[in-house]
């Protein structure tokens, strides 16, 4: 025991965080799944379930250094939402609304396949208006009004880049840092790397909702847990009556029916360990006992019934429509607040490669009130601090029109070069504006931003170092990163 | 895939030390001291390749201060930067650089450099890489590039207990350990055992009563070669060789239109049904359009090769795509059936392995002569096969295709692999990407692994096929060989089932290895015979009880001294459910089938297009087929199977992981067809008889595969009477409770007893026992 825990102990100065992480799985399973509650069933079945204090830290994750937010919430806007309508006001656009774009801007970027073939690219200039707000004379659109009243707690990247040009791979690498491949996603490197907060809900939560705008799939691999274990999956979650997979027991069976078939069943897989010794069969009993936690938890949780009219108001009367975007802020708002590391939202319906003006709109109703809602919520509990929110797509939109450009219609194609996020909270600079993007919103003139650095600056908050974070796979140390990624420091406070 | 790795050096390195070495030594996890005879391959090299070779190894790129280690010749060459330095002096470690930096206190001369993010060497493989130096820095040839030979049984003392080959080397590594294998399994859990291996479901009724009655000696021959002789063992295999094929039924990427793959899945279930030896089984699927005379089967297995993803996304660049699908097949390749990591070398010099990015685009270029095209329009112009297709008639199906399960008189195509009449240049791609040509290249397979006689064969696919299945490759057989010990025994001879290089495991038993290899070529690759060879060993057939001792001791089994016990897969978990009520539906191949989903997964994760936007359920029998034939929308895999750890086959993988979570334990609980069989076996044994206690035990065995215990007995009679109690004072409906699923319930029966009797019935599907090969 002496030699293990120097063994250990010499471990985790050298590579700590690899071994740290790929601890026994089943002594990390058996650790998540002991509430309270349970701890004295735990004990009584199996007393060596109950470890030394150190594992126990090693459960709970130990972060490189200190950490400056605890948990995030994405707030990914699906299909790309354009830049140059909301947040990267270009006045040179409007002036020259229907010329083509100049070749010495262009520099033969590749295009998609579906203005690759257009003979001319007429610059659309933006049919909305732009006013300055906040202490960094931010530049917001008319279509978000209660974004641009919390401008203040933003921190606006105007120059964020990425490589691909199509959505599936867009999407793909920003989850996960890679285009292709099946790799983990941020939530799972999260789970992997920090552990959850929680006994009673996944540390790495999904939820869904869908704008009228045209829609691009989601798939449930950029949740995936890729070459990590299972347990560090997203967990996809529903604001509706079943609001996890299979949570809910069957018609006419209770809470209490449910308690006496778990004693018996507990009993006699109790009687099989007994025979057999094989620890697996203790962990199967405690993740029985997590489940029916589960069953109790996540309905209070999803419950919107039990949120103040006061807080329905500020999130909107949608936040009490199951599956909507602003139903998402809230329950994303009650998980986190709850000890989920990781919540994943996904809104789609930004593609608007025609009549985007119409299109756009919508979205930003679906959007606006309830992403700033959820910095407002989130500060007023004292949770800003902690939690870092993050919304933006997976790419940008062209500054020149395809298809049909009219005085005040147009459409706009994907565009990798440079697009605006935004994130608030979790030790972001408050009120700031980073990158600059030139006149024509083309190309970034300062500060570029790549998806790696970005993932890198994430970690970075989350006190993780994006080098060390990492996962051997086939041979190979993996990182959410892949081979690059600087920190931004400019945007940590 | 959780790697401990104060298991993997002080249990692998001490014991692999000790068991070639035969070093007496108390146990795995008491060991740490440094062997006799220091083995470059089993101690060395795992070292170097994880700590130096990332910059000091095959990438050229890389390359830090001009030195490379991994070769012999450059390891003992004067160093160019350290002027007058050697990094290895023969016999003397204080003088060699390599020894000097991996110990000094210096961190700007210190090795792995503190920038390369990589721990220092621990005292344990310093003082393995000392001793080696003073042996002699003898270097080896990676185990797995030299081709395996049969070595000697080794002698052991316990020789009564040896049934065959597979357990002389099993037993002497036990010896060297100090451990005693554990006694046989008990009949009723060896039944189950072998059926699950071998079928994938439990074994009924009738055969229990059957192999419990039967006290020949050879009752347990009997059992496996029945087993292997059910179509039913088709199924089973194919659904590892379905994760390898990343087998789906849509296109993925962002549409995920649907696709129909699935005769080619009927071919793999025929062709482990009828043994065709693992030779012509990787031809076919390789090469079988390009045989003399292809037969429509032959060009059906090519199949294999085109069941990733294909993009309908509108606006892509079509040679993007197009360079992916030949990425995606040269990995498959290298994966699945060579079990390498070529895939790295698409972007670099391997980091590890001795394989140049050039070696990497010679294999590359093989897959790339495809008549296949990079896009072929986006979902609006969705077909279920993608060029080259091919066209399986009626006819076809009545005559030389007669195991496809066609259900209608439609037209049924599948995209399968077709030459193209010129050939297609292919470059290295600089950095990887399509978009950058640089020197061109010709097929040539890895060198490193054996080389490629352009005289003999080909320079296309066929010409690989045959280069794969030579009996000098080194990797095929063990590669397959290992794949198939992982199913019985949960963990492969070599852990990292897809990788055999470097940074791969070493093997546990490197002769059982090589023996099991070499055998299975000599018979002519006979997959059954390979099967049951293991599975007639008595290493196979020890019960799976696990002392505290041995637990401490070998947490893992990796000395096998204990049988394999662990949950089955996914898809067998809904098969035991099935099966064991009397629900499952026979029907092999054909279609997949969308049995229950909760609602809204598909259309809450969809772009609105194609057909597969809303998840349209079967009904009837469609409902009860096979796990396995549960439709994989590759964006939206089947939400169950996916939490018990089924591929999601986004790619080629070989080995999936076996977690256990609170998720599956819902899915136990509230699945409908866990329900649902709960109420159709309760219904059907109430239906025959009114004694509860009957009922339990009958129940039991079908669903657990044994009799209970007296005392699981009356725990369950307890449950039964506790719940009858509470229908029959009206505290629960009874008629609620069975209203579950879509089959009928017979309104005849009575209701309290069903669902008494249906509740004590879920409680044993909720058992660990109840999905663990035991």
């Amino acid at each position: 025991m002496e030699k293990d825990l120097a063994n250990k102990k010499f471990v985790m100065n050298k590579e700590f965080f690899e071994h740290r992480l790929n601890m026994n799985r089943r002594r990390f399973l058996s650790r998540l799944s002991l509430g309270i509650g349970s701890a004295a069933l735990g004990s009584l079945l199996i007393p060596d379930l109950f470890q030394s204090k150190e594992e126990e830290a090693l459960i709970t994750g130990l972060p490189d250094f200190a950490p400056k937010a605890k948990r995030i919430i994405y707030l990914f806007q699906n299909g790309a939402p354009s830049q140059l309508d909301l947040f990267d006001y270009k006045p040179m656009l409007q002036t020259m609304h229907g010329e083509d774009l100049p070749a010495s801007i262009r520099m033969g970027q590749r295009l998609t396949g579906m203005t690759a073939n257009q003979k001319k690219f007429p610059l659309a200039g933006t049919t909305f208006k732009f006013s300055e707000y906040g202490q960094a004379r931010a530049t917001i659109s008319e279509l978000l009004p209660y974004t641009a009243s919390v401008v203040d707690d933003l921190c606006i990247v105007k120059s964020m880049f990425t490589e691909a040009i199509n959505h599936d791979p867009a999407l793909t690498f920003f989850q996960t840092g890679a285009q292709v491949g099946n790799r983990a996603s941020m939530g799972s490197w999260l789970s992997y790397g920090l552990g959850s907060e929680n006994k009673n809900l996944p540390a790495f939560c999904v939820l869904l909702s869908k704008g009228k705008g045209n829609g691009q799939g989601v798939y449930s691999k950029l949740w995936s847990n890729g070459f990590l274990d299972s347990i560090h999956q997203g967990v996809q979650f529903s604001s509706g009556e079943n609001p996890v997979l299979y949570l809910n027991n069957p018609e006419g069976m209770d809470k209490t029916d449910r308690r006496r078939m778990l004693d018996k069943l507990a009993e006699l897989n109790q009687e099989n360990y007994s025979e057999f010794g094989d620890p697996e069969i203790s962990t199967k009993i405690q993740q029985y006992e997590m489940a029916y936690r589960m069953q109790t938890a996540v309905p209070d949780i999803t419950d919107m019934k039990k949120e103040p009219e006061s807080i329905i108001k500020m999130y909107g009367a949608e936040s009490l429509v199951p599956g909507t975007f602003a139903a998402n802020c809230l329950l994303a708002r009650k998980l986190s607040e709850n000890g989920v590391r990781f919540v994943q939202l996904y809104h789609q319906g930004w593609d608007a490669h025609d009549n985007l003006p119409g299109q756009i709109k919508g979205q930003c109703k679906d959007v606006d009130q309830a992403s700033a809602a959820l910095i407002t919520d989130l500060k007023q509990r004292g949770l800003l601090d902690e939690t870092l929110v993050i919304w933006g797509g997976e790419f940008g939109r062209t500054n020149y029109c395809q298809g049909k450009l009219a005085k005040d219609n147009y459409g706009r194609d994907h565009h990798p070069r440079c697009f605006t996020v935004w994130m608030a909270g979790g030790g972001v600079k408050p009120g700031i504006v980073h990158g600059e993007t030139d006149e024509f919103g083309y190309n970034i003139v300062k500060n570029p931003v790549h998806v790696h650095d970005f993932h890198a600056t994430i970690l970075n908050l989350m006190g993780l170092d994006h080098e060390k974070l990492v996962y051997k796979h086939q041979g190979r140390r993996y990182r959410l990163t892949d081979v690059s990624g600087k920190v931004v420091k400019d945007l940590i406070a | 895939m959780n790697k401990r790795v104060f298991i993997i050096i002080s249990i692998l390195v001490a014991t692999v030390a000790g068991f070639i070495l035969s070093c007496n030594s108390k146990g795995p996890a008491a060991t740490n001291s440094v062997p006799e005879v220091v083995s470059y391959n089993y101690h060395i090299r795992p070292i170097l390749s994880d700590k130096c070779f990332a910059c000091h190894g095959p990438d050229a790129n890389k390359r830090k201060a001009s030195f490379r280690l991994d070769i012999e010749d450059s390891a003992f060459a004067p160093l160019k930067e350290t002027k007058g330095a050697l990094a290895i002096v023969r016999g003397k470690p204080e003088q060699s650089e390599l020894y000097k930096r991996i110990t000094s206190k210096d961190p700007s001369y210190l090795m792995p450099s503190p920038e390369s993010h990589l721990a220092v060497l621990n005292d344990h493989e310093i003082a393995l890489i000392k001793k080696w130096i003073e042996q002699g820095a003898k270097y080896e040839k990676h185990w797995a590039f030299v081709a395996p030979k049969k070595a000697a049984l080794p002698t052991v003392e316990n020789k009564e207990w040896c049934k065959n080959e597979v357990d002389f080397f099993v037993a002497k590594k036990m010896e060297d350990q100090n451990l005693r294998p554990n006694e046989e399994a008990d009949k009723e859990r060896l039944l189950k055992r072998v059926s699950f291996d071998l079928t994938g479901l439990p074994p009924s009724v009738e055969m229990m009563d059957k192999f419990l009655a039967d006290n020949s000696a050879n009752a347990y021959e009997k059992i496996v070669d029945e087993l292997l002789k059910s179509p039913r063992y088709g199924e089973k295999m194919a659904v590892h060789w379905l994760d390898i094929a990343r087998y789906a039924d849509s296109y993925g990427y962002q549409d995920d239109n649907i696709r129909t793959q699935w005769p080619w899945r009927d071919w793999l279930i025929h062709a482990f049904n009828t043994n065709l030896s693992y030779d012509k089984f990787l031809t076919w699927q390789m090469a079988g359009d390009m045989l003399p005379n292809a037969t429509k089967e032959q060009v059906l297995a090519t199949a294999f090769f085109r069941n990733h993803k294909y993009t309908e996304e509108g606006g892509v660049v079509p040679e993007e795509y197009r360079i992916e699908y030949i990425l995606d097949k040269t990995k498959t390749y290298g994966r699945g059936i060579m079990g390498v990591t070529i895939e790295c070398a698409q972007c670099h010099d391997h980091k590890y392995d001795p394989f140049s990015q050039k070696d990497y685009y010679d294999l590359f270029a093989f897959f790339n002569n495809t008549k296949e095209e990079g896009y072929e329009g986006d979902v609006s112009t969705s077909k279920p096969a993608k060029n080259p297709i091919l066209a399986i008639s009626d006819s076809d199906v009545h005559n030389i295709l007669s195991y496809i399960n066609k259900k209608d008189t439609g037209k049924l195509t599948v995209s399968v692999m077709g030459e193209r009449d010129s050939l297609r240049k292919t470059f290295i791609l600089g950095r990887g990407a399509y978009d950058n040509p640089t020197v061109e290249v010709m097929p040539n397979a890895i060198p490193a692994v054996m080389p490629f006689d352009t005289v003999k064969l080909a320079r296309n696919r066929l010409g690989l096929a045959l280069w794969t299945t030579n009996k000098s490759n080194p990797l095929t057989a063990r590669v397959f060989v290992n794949q198939m010990w992982q199913e019985l025994f949960g963990r492969g001879i070599v852990k990292t089932t897809g990788d055999f290089g470097m940074q791969g495991e070493l093997p546990t038993h490197p002769e059982l290895l090589d023996w099991l290899a070499v055998d299975f070529m000599e018979s002519g690759w006979d997959i059954k015979r390979l099967m049951k060879k293991i599975m007639m060993s008595a290493t196979y057939r020890q019960s799976s009880k696990v002392s505290p001792e041995k637990l401490k001791e070998d947490p893992e089994n990796i000395l096998l001294s204990r049988g394999p016990r662990y949950r089955v897969p996914a898809e067998f978990v809904r098969d035991i459910v099935l099966a064991s009520s009397g629900l499952l539906n026979n029907t092999i191949g054909g279609p997949s089938v969308k049995p229950y989903q909760p609602p809204g997964l598909w259309e809450g994760a969809t772009s609105g297009r194609g057909v597969l936007a809303k998840y349209e359920q079967d009904h009837g029998q469609d409902l009860y087929r096979r796990g396995m034939y549960t439709f994989i929308k590759l964006t939206v895999p089947p939400a169950s199977m996916m939490i018990f750890d089924a591929s999601n086959r986004d790619q080629c993988e070989v080995k999936r992981s076996k977690t256990n979570t609170p998720l599956q334990a819902l899915v136990m609980m509230n699945d409908p067809t866990v329900l649902e069989a709960s109420r159709v076996l309760s219904q059907s044994l109430v239906a025959k008889s009114g004694d509860a206690k009957n009922n339990i035990v009958t129940a039991f065995r079908l669903v657990v595969c044994r009799k209970p215990t007296d005392k699981e007995t009356k725990i369950l009679e307890s449950y039964y009477d506790e719940e009858f109690q509470l229908y029959q004072q009206k505290k629960m409906d009874a008629k609620t409770t069975i209203a579950v699923g879509e089959s009928q319930v017979n309104e005849k029966i009575d209701a309290i007893k069903t669902a008494a009797l249906m509740k004590t019935i879920q409680a044993i599907y909720n058992l660990e026992e109840t999905i663990t090969k035991t």
